[in-house]
C-alpha cells in the first residue's frame, strides 16, 4: 500500500466558537500505479484532503501512512514526503517566479539538496515529459501561453520525481483542446512512468475516460469510492450533491426511458456508439 | 494563520455604531486617540477604558473576534514597551545583568502598553463597524476642503478603500503560494537570516505579479463601469447627519471634557 | 444598423524584445465585420488566444481599433465624446469575479456604476434592487462579496452592469473560473436577462453547452471570424470545430459518430431530447 489515509478528520478553527469540520473520518487506500479521480464540488473537502497527503496540513485526528510509515512520527522526514508525494496546486502557473523556464523547474530538485548536475538532468527530463520544446527553456516563463505555463509548473513538481502525483484541477481555465492535451499527458505519465496519479476535479466528464477509480466527496465525507461505471450508476444521487454524471450516462438513460433497449453502462462516446450500433444490428 | 488578522476588516451586524455616520466615527477615533495622549495618569486611562468598553458593547462586535485579530499586533506592542523599561532613567528598582530597571521605566512601559492597545482597539473598532466605502466617503467629505489646494482627496480615499477590500484576497493568495512552494520543497522556516530572505523570493515574485494582474483587471473593470474620478459622481449612500450622529458628537464632547477635567484635577499616578 | 456593428475591425499590438526594441506586430483581431441586432443572444467561441477577448474589449471602448471602426448604438467608439455613452450602452462582465467587485458589500458594489454615472440617490437604490432581483441575489445584498461562491460573485458582477441600464451586455468568459454549478447559475441568469429584459447578450466562452441557446454563434480563430451561424449550423460541422481546437456537446458528437457509421440521423443535434427523438425514429422505421 503506497498511501493509506486512516480515519482522518480535520477541523478548522477548533479553538473558536465556530469550528468547521473540513474532513470527517476519511479512509482511503491508494495503491501503486493507480489513476484516481477525486471528485467533489467547491468546498467538499477534496483540496483539503490532498493537502493532508503530502503533510501540508496536519490532521486533527487520524493517521496517514506512506509506504507503511506514519507521517506524523517524530522522525519522519517531511521534506522527503513532499518530494515523494508531489502536489500541483490549482492554477499552478501562479507560482512561477524564476527568470527562465529551466531555472524555475530546477527549484524543486535544488531544494532537495541534489548535486547541480542531477538537478539539471531532472529538470530537463521533466520538461521533456510535459512536452515543452528546447527553444522555450531559456525564455521567461511569463512570456509563455497559458497552457505552456501550466505544463512548466507541472514539470516543476515532476522534477522532484514523485511517486505520487496529485493535481488539483489541472485543466481549470483551459480551452477544450488544452484540456485534452493536459489530461492525455497525465495519463501518459501514469502509464509510461508508472507514477500514481490523483486527479482532483469537479467534472466527471473530464476524468471518466482516464481514471481507474473515482472517489466522490461531499461535505468532508467520502460518498462513493469505486470504478467509474459503478459510481455513475448513482447519477441521481450525484445530482443531488451538485455533481453530474457524464453526459453520455444521461443520454443512455433517456434512450432507455424512450424504449430503446440500450444498456446504461457506457460512459464515453466510443462505448455509447458501440452499444447503440449493437442494439441496432440486433434489431435488424 | 495570516487570514486571522482582523485589523481593517468589516464585521457585518446591526448596531447603533454601524448605522452612525462615518464622519462621526472618523472624528471620534481621532479625538479618542488624542485623548489618550493628553495626560499620563490613571484617571484619564480609566475614563478612556470605560469609554472604549461601552463603545465595544454598543458595537455588538464580539470582543473575542476583535482580540483574535490583534494578537500579532499585540506582540509588537509588547516588545515596544519592553524597550521602554530599559531606556528610561530614574529610581532603580533592580538590576538584571547590565540593565538597570527603574520605577519610571516600568511605569512608562505600562502607560505605553495601555495607550497603544487602546489606540489599536479603538481604531480597529472603526474599521470593524464601517464599510470601506463608507470610510472613503467619510474621509473624502471630511478632507473635502483640501481639494481646494489640489490634494487628490477622492483618489486617495478610493485607493484606500480598494486596498482594504483586497487585503483578505491577497492574504489568502499568500497562503496558497506559500503552500505551493512548500510542495516544491521550499523552506520558509529557516533560522538563518540570509536563507530566510532568499526563501522570500519564490513567495514575493508570484505575489507581486498577481497583485499587478489584479490591479490591472480592476482598473479595467472600474473603467468599464464608467469610473472617471470624483467629478460628477453621485452617492448611493450620501452622508447626512441624523439625530444619532449629533448625540454621538455630544457624547464625544462630554468624554473629552471629562478627561480634561478629571485628568487635571484628580490625577492618580502609578508611582 | 444594429446595436453593435464592427466594420473591418483590425487590432494590432507591437511586440518588443527584452531591450524594448520593436520585434514586430501581432494582429490579434483581423478584419472582423459583425452586425448585432438589439435583443439578440450572440455567442463568440474560440480557443485561448483566438482573439475573442481582444475583440470583446473593443465593444466597450477598453481597446480601440487599429483599423476599421466599432459602432455601439450608432456611436463610433474611437470618438472621445462618445466614450461614456458607449460604456453605458454596452456593459462588460469579466472573467475573474474577484477582480471586478469594488464594493465590500454586495449592494454597494452594484451601486458603483450608477454612482459614476451621476444617477440620483433614490434612483440608485431602485436600480440596485431591481438588478439584484433580476439575477436572484437580492437576499445577499448585505453580504460581503468575499463570502460568496464563484457563481454568486459573478451574478453580482452582472447585477453591477445591469444597474447601469445597458442595452447590451458583453460577458468575457464569465464562467471560465467557476465550477459546474456556478456555471449553470450564471448562464441561467444571462438567459433570463436576454429573454425577459430583452437585453442584447454577447457571450464569449469556450464551453459548448453554453452556446446552444444562442441565436447566433460566431467562431473566431487567429483573430478572424472562422464560422458564423445558428448553433445547429455550427455544430453540424464537427470536424471543422475540432480543427479549430474546439469541442462539440457530447450528444452532438455521439450523433455525429453514429452518422459516420451509417445511422440515419440529421446533422447538428444539440440536446438529449432531440437525440432520443431522432434515434427513436430510426428504431421505429424498422
Amino acid at each position: 500500500m503506497l498511501l493509506v489515509v486512516d480515519h482522518v478528520s480535520c477541523i478548522y478553527g477548533a479553538d473558536t466558537n465556530m469550528p468547521v469540520a473540513a474532513l470527517k473520518d476519511i479512509n482511503l487506500v491508494i495503491k501503486e500505479g493507480e489513476f484516481i479521480g477525486l471528485i467533489g464540488h467547491t468546498g467538499s473537502g477534496k483540496s483539503t484532503l490532498v493537502q493532508h497527503m503530502n503533510g501540508l496540513i496536519k490532521a486533527t485526528d487520524g493517521a496517514i501512512y506512506f509506504h507503511g510509515q506514519d507521517i506524523y512520527d517524530g522522525d519522519f522526514d517531511k521534506k522527503n514526503l513532499r518530494s515523494k508525494v508531489g502536489l500541483v496546486f490549482q492554477y499552478p502557473e501562479h507560482q512561477l517566479f524564476e527568470v527562465d523556464v529551466f531555472s524555475d523547474v530546477c527549484f524543486g530538485p535544488k531544494n532537495l539538496g541534489l548535486p547541480k548536475k542531477e538537478v539539471e538532468l531532472r529538470a530537463y527530463k521533466a520538461l521533456k515529459q510535459v512536452g515543452i520544446l528546447d527553444e522555450y527553456f531559456y525564455q521567461s516563463p511569463f512570456d509563455l501561453s497559458g497552457g505552456q505555463k501550466r505544463r512548466v509548473a507541472i514539470a516543476g513538481v515532476l522534477a522532484m520525481e514523485p511517486e505520487v502525483l496529485i493535481l488539483d484541477e489541472p485543466t481549470a481555465g483551459l480551452d477544450p483542446k488544452g484540456r485534452d492535451e493536459i489530461l492525455s499527458m497525465i495519463k501518459n505519465l501514469q502509464k509510461e512512468m508508472g507514477i500514481t496519479v490523483i486527479l482532483v476535479s469537479h467534472s466527471m466528464e473530464d476524468v471518466a475516460e482516464y481514471v481507474d477509480r473515482i472517489v466522490v466527496m461531499n461535505k468532508g465525507e467520502i460518498l462513493f469510492n469505486a470504478e467509474p461505471k459503478e459510481v455513475f450508476k448513482h447519477y441521481k444521487q450525484l445530482e443531488e450533491i451538485g455533481l453530474a454524471a457524464p453526459a453520455v450516462t444521461y443520454i443512455m438513460e433517456k434512450c432507455k426511458e424512450a424504449g430503446i433497449p440500450v444498456s446504461t453502462e457506457p460512459t464515453t462516446i466510443y462505448e455509447a456508439k458501440q452499444e447503440i450500433l449493437k442494439v441496432l444490428v440486433q434489431r435488424k | 494563520m495570516l487570514r486571522d488578522i482582523t485589523l481593517g476588516q468589516y464585521y457585518q451586524t446591526e448596531s447603533v455604531l454601524h448605522r452612525m455616520d462615518p464622519r462621526v466615527k472618523l472624528a471620534g477615533t481621532l479625538i479618542y486617540m488624542i485623548s489618550l495622549f493628553l495626560y499620563k495618569n490613571l484617571t484619564a486611562y480609566i475614563l478612556a477604558f470605560l469609554f472604549l468598553l461601552s463603545v465595544i458593547k454598543i458595537s455588538k462586535v464580539p470582543f473575542k473576534y476583535m482580540v483574535k485579530g490583534l494578537k500579532t499586533v499585540m506582540v509588537l506592542l509588547f516588545i515596544t514597551s519592553i524597550f521602554n523599561i530599559f531606556y528610561t532613567k530614574g529610581e532603580p528598582l533592580f538590576t538584571i545583568w547590565k540593565f538597570v530597571i527603574t520605577k519610571e521605566g516600568v511605569a512608562n512601559a505600562v502607560y505605553i502598553m495601555i495607550r497603544l492597545s487602546f489606540l489599536i482597539i479603538g481604531s480597529s473598532l472603526m474599521t470593524l463597524t464601517t464599510t470601506p466605502n463608507q470610510l472613503t466617503d467619510g474621509l473624502e467629505k471630511l478632507l473635502g476642503p483640501l481639494k481646494k489646494i489640489k490634494v487628490p482627496v477622492h483618489e486617495v480615499s478610493m485607493m484606500m478603500s480598494i486596498a482594504l477590500r483586497f487585503i483578505p484576497i491577497l492574504m489568502e493568495e499568500t497562503d496558497k503560494i506559500m503552500k505551493a512552494q512548500m510542495a516544491r520543497g521550499a523552506n520558509f522556516e529557516s533560522k538563518k537570516l540570509m536563507e530566510k530572505i532568499k526563501a522570500m523570493v519564490p513567495l514575493l515574485v508570484p505575489l507581486f505579479i498577481s497583485a499587478f494582474r489584479r490591479a490591472n483587471d480592476l482598473a479595467m473593470a472600474m473603467e468599464a463601469r464608467c469610473y472617471q474620478g470624483g467629478e460628477g459622481r453621485t452617492r448611493m449612500k450620501p452622508l447626512v447627519y441624523k439625530k444619532i450622529d449629533y448625540v454621538a458628537y455630544g457624547v464625544l464632547i462630554i468624554y473629552v471634557a471629562s478627561v480634561i477635567i478629571c485628568g487635571r484635577l484628580i490625577p492618580i499616578h502609578l508611582l | 444598423m444594429g446595436i453593435i456593428q464592427t466594420k473591418n475591425l483590425v487590432f494590432e499590438y507591437i511586440r518588443r524584445d527584452e531591450e524594448g526594441n520593436v520585434e514586430g506586430f501581432t494582429r490579434a483581431v483581423d478584419n472582423v465585420n459583425l452586425d448585432i441586432k438589439q435583443g439578440d443572444f450572440i455567442a463568440v467561441l474560440g480557443h485561448n488566444g483566438s482573439g475573442k477577448s481582444t475583440f470583446a474589449k473593443h465593444l466597450n471602448a477598453i481597446l480601440y481599433p487599429t483599423e476599421g471602426a466599432v459602432f455601439v448604438d450608432g456611436k463610433n467608439t474611437t470618438k472621445k465624446d462618445n466614450l461614456w455613452d458607449v460604456r453605458r450602452t454596452a456593459g462588460m462582465v469579466f472573467q475573474n469575479p474577484d477582480n471586478q467587485i469594488i464594493g465590500q458589500v454586495v449592494e454597494e458594489d452594484v451601486g458603483f456604476g450608477p454612482e459614476n454615472m451621476g444617477v440620483p440617490t433614490k434612483e440608485i437604490w431602485e436600480r440596485v434592487e431591481e438588478s439584484l432581483k433580476a439575477v436572484g441575489m437580492y437576499e445577499y445584498r448585505k453580504h460581503s462579496p468575499n463570502k460568496l461562491s464563484g457563481g454568486q460573485k459573478q451574478r453580482v458582477s452582472i447585477a453591477g452592469v445591469l444597474a447601469m441600464h445597458p442595452k447590451c451586455i458583453i460577458l468575457d468568459e464569465p464562467t471560465a473560473m467557476l465550477d459546474p454549478k456556478g456555471r449553470k447559475e450564471v448562464i441561467r441568469a444571462v438567459r433570463a436577462l436576454n429573454q425577459v429584459e430583452n437585453i442584447t447578450v454577447i457571450l464569449i466562452t469556450h464551453y459548448m453547452e453554453e452556446v446552444i441557446y444562442a441565436d447566433k454563434v460566431v467562431v473566431m480563430d487567429k483573430g478572424r471570424v472562422a464560422m458564423e451561424g445558428t448553433p445547429k449550423e455550427i455544430f453540424s460541422k464537427v470536424d471543422k470545430l475540432k480543427e479549430l481546437r474546439l469541442d462539440v456537446p457530447q450528444v452532438t458528437l455521439l450523433a455525429h459518430e453514429l452518422k459516420k457509421s451509417g445511422v440515419k440521423l440529421p446533422d447538428g443535434i444539440l440536446t438529449t431530447e432531440e437525440f432520443v427523438k431522432e434515434l427513436s425514429k430510426v428504431f421505429g422505421n424498422r
